[in-house]
């Protein structure tokens, strides 16, 4: 986030998060919430991989705080967790780039599953843990659904030539 | 990171072990209030197609089922008035003097935690409808859960099926005391701690004991499902069904208990 690289549109990875947070609340039945993507991770990653100068660690700690009020977590659980899944795909977002869709949804699925760990492990230390590897389904739906974030994102990304 | 992993730490710590954050945490979610009010359009949309789409047979169905309805408990509540003043006779003979009377107020759910091992609803009524924390939460079946939180226009309830939730109880049968403990299942609550030879048997009704003074005493919480007694265990193994309907309520009744001084005989 270097306000010198030119703060052209903001709106749009504004606008994207906010959506996401709709996605991560929207009401589903009581089944498919365990299926549901970790959509503020997703596109989280997105950014990074992305913009890397722009989007990192702090965007990641600061919607993770915002997480964890709209899931009612403790404070820090997504903290914690969106800020590790930022760090590693920070870490990895040169070779993300030259991956395949496949080669990219698989890694999605690792750090996506990192993400389920963690929270779980928090989750844990409070006494709400799942009793169940239920939890690691979002890992395989984010990643079934990484293409068509990275569609949509990108197509954003160069419709508002957000650099 | 360190700077991240830092701030993490003291969040947690001042959040789990001292309860420190629930002003920020309610600040935090007045101002995210929007994004519920963006996630609850698709319900709203599905409510005003109920509302503006039927069929004009269906309407006359509906009327007539809640006529009937109405009349059967108009009915039913014909004697209730002099099993009332029976009650406060007998009370007054016994020297108990307070009775309950508990007004409510009618609250939509606007959302539903995202995470499905968190059983938590979000209500559209806030600290603006003067919902408290700890407020006791009804439906038409049976007692539903409590207020953990409360923002500026949304309140967040904690269901009695949540794996961190506990509800005293009696059996209506005999009044035997109990304590029904979430499971973190939406079907299933579980009753530890009751020796094997206490009088408890399939299908009795659990109702809230008023015991720990959080829940107002008589509202329905379960029925008894299933009791296993193991000769080798000191305690019995019973499982109940929570009589509201915890994962379909749409509209669901906030209590506000008052200690009221009722006239009787």
């Amino acid at each position: 986030m270097v306000p010198g690289e030119g703060a052209s549109g903001y709106w749009v990875i504004l606008a994207s998060f906010f959506v996401a947070c709709v996605l991560a609340v929207l009401p589903l039945g009581p089944w498919l919430a365990w299926l549901r993507p970790e959509w503020l991770l997703l596109v989280l990653t997105y950014w990074v991989i992305a913009l890397p100068h722009r989007v990192g660690l702090v965007t990641a700690a600061l919607a993770g705080l915002l997480m964890d009020v709209l899931e009612g977590a403790v404070l820090g659980q997504n903290v914690l967790a969106l800020s590790l899944a930022a760090l590693l795909a920070r870490l990895l977002y040169q070779r993300m780039r030259v991956f395949s869709l496949a080669q990219q949804a698989l890694t999605v699925f690792l750090i996506v599953g990192l993400h389920q760990l963690v929270c779980q492990w928090i989750q844990n230390l409070e006494g709400a843990g799942a009793r169940s590897f239920l939890f690691l389904l979002p890992a395989v739906t984010s990643a079934l659904l990484w293409p068509v974030v990275r569609l949509v994102l990108r197509a954003a990304r160069r419709y508002y030539y957000v650099h | 990171m360190t700077l991240v992993a830092l701030a993490v730490a003291a969040l947690l710590v001042a959040d789990l072990r001292y309860n420190r954050l629930d002003g920020s945490r309610a600040v935090l979610d007045t101002l995210l209030a929007p994004v519920f009010w963006v996630a609850g359009i698709p319900g709203a949309i599905g409510a005003w197609q109920d509302t503006h789409l039927r069929s004009r047979q269906t309407l006359l169905e509906d009327n007539a089922h809640l006529r009937r309805e109405n009349l059967v408990l108009k009915g039913r509540q014909q004697q209730l008035a002099s099993l009332q003043a029976d009650n406060a006779r007998l009370r007054s003979l016994l020297n108990s003097t307070a009775l309950l009377r508990d007004d409510v107020l009618v609250a939509e759910v606007v959302g539903v935690a995202p995470d499905p091992v968190r059983h938590q609803l979000i209500l559209d009524k806030g600290d603006d409808a003067s919902v408290y924390p700890g407020q006791p939460l009804i439906d038409a079946g049976g007692l539903m859960g409590q207020v953990l939180e409360v923002s500026r226009f949304h309140a967040r309830v904690l269901l009695i099926t949540d794996a961190t939730h506990s509800v005293p109880v009696q059996v209506n049968r005999n009044g035997v005391r109990a304590v029904a403990e979430g499971t973190g299942s939406l079907d299933r609550l579980e009753i530890h701690h009751v020796a094997a030879t206490t009088d408890i048997e399939e299908g009795d009704l659990l109702v809230t004991s008023g015991l720990g003074q959080r829940f107002p005493i008589g509202y329905p919480v379960a029925t008894v499902t299933a009791i296993e007694r193991d000769p080798g265990q000191a305690f019995a193994r019973i499982t109940a069904r929570p009589t509201a309907a915890l994962d379909r309520a749409r509209h669901v009744l906030l209590v506000f208990a008052r200690n009221e001084q009722e006239a009787g005989g």
